[in-house]
């Protein structure tokens, strides 16, 4: 039964995240990237990580996408057809990236991998809830939590700074 | 059951895309774009691992990407902006003030 949802759902963000590349106008590819963000958060319920799933659309697909919207309508962007064109410096790169992607398909089909952890675990109730993952939150990783909270701080600040006018 | 692998797959392809993304495109908003294709693919692997190891850490390091990420597209935003207001181009090949 699972399998129903899954593979649609992977399909999906699949052809929306090459949306988000192939189209020439922004706006279309923030349309598809939102697509693609919401076709993950049904992966994340899949696996059973509901808060994931739950911030997945908060933050990627509300938040940040607003803002990626708000650029492109701010900075008045056209589709540019001239846009969509192979750099001839990256082309190198970009098959060196495919035979980076081939050899990961082949180590994640290849034996022994799926032997040891290929295995779901046996789940408890509380799995993926608020209070489970909340909870390693403020114990083991508070630190980090802190830093976190810092690091959006000087980033609000940041980007106030960096799109002010200039006041002379 | 779907096995592990198969998330690890998806995971694996939406990373290639924003790859591709990223070194294909002139566009500095849809590099953008790659670059949160990006950092979603990982965040699937990281909950793909938590959901077969039963654990929750990957959960907590996805919540700290999705943290970073929101602080790297604020921040580059406003940097395009600003660079938009010199030179109103959003072209990548022709982002080269900071050159000296």
């Amino acid at each position: 039964m699972e399998q129903f949802i899954f593979y649609p759902l992977s399909l999906m963000c699949i052809v929306f995240a090459v949306g988000v590349i192939v189209n020439t106008s922004p706006i279309s590819s923030a349309v598809s990237l939102i697509g693609m963000m919401l076709g993950l958060a049904g992966l994340f319920v899949l696996l059973n990580a509901h808060l994931m799933a739950i911030l997945q659309v908060l933050v990627y697909a509300g938040a940040i996408m607003v803002l990626f919207m708000f650029v492109i309508m701010l900075l008045n962007l056209k589709g540019d057809d001239e846009d969509w064109k192979m750099r001839g410096k990256n082309v190198l790169l970009a098959s060196l990236s495919g035979v980076f992607v081939v050899t990961l398909l082949f180590k994640i089909f290849g034996d022994g991998f799926s032997t040891n952890i290929g295995k779901p675990a046996v789940l408890p109730e509380t799995f993926g809830t608020t209070a489970a993952v909340g909870e390693l939150l403020f114990t083991d990783f508070v630190l980090p939590f802190e830093v976190a909270s810092i690091l959006l701080l000087v980033a609000m600040i940041g980007a106030v700074v960096l799109a002010k006018t200039k006041l002379n | 059951m779907v096995p592990l692998s198969h998330y690890l797959i998806v995971s694996a392809i939406l990373f290639f895309i924003g790859v591709l993304g990223v070194l294909l495109r002139r566009n500095v908003i849809v590099v953008f774009m790659s670059i949160e294709i990006m950092l979603n693919a990982v965040n699937l692997s990281l909950i793909g691992f938590d959901r077969f190891l039963n654990q929750h850490d990957g959960q907590v390091f996805s919540f700290m990407v999705m943290a970073v990420a929101a602080a790297e597209v604020s921040v580059g935003l406003a940097i395009i902006i600003s660079i938009f207001r010199k030179k109103p181009t959003i072209n990548l090949d022709e982002f080269n003030i900071m050159k000296w």
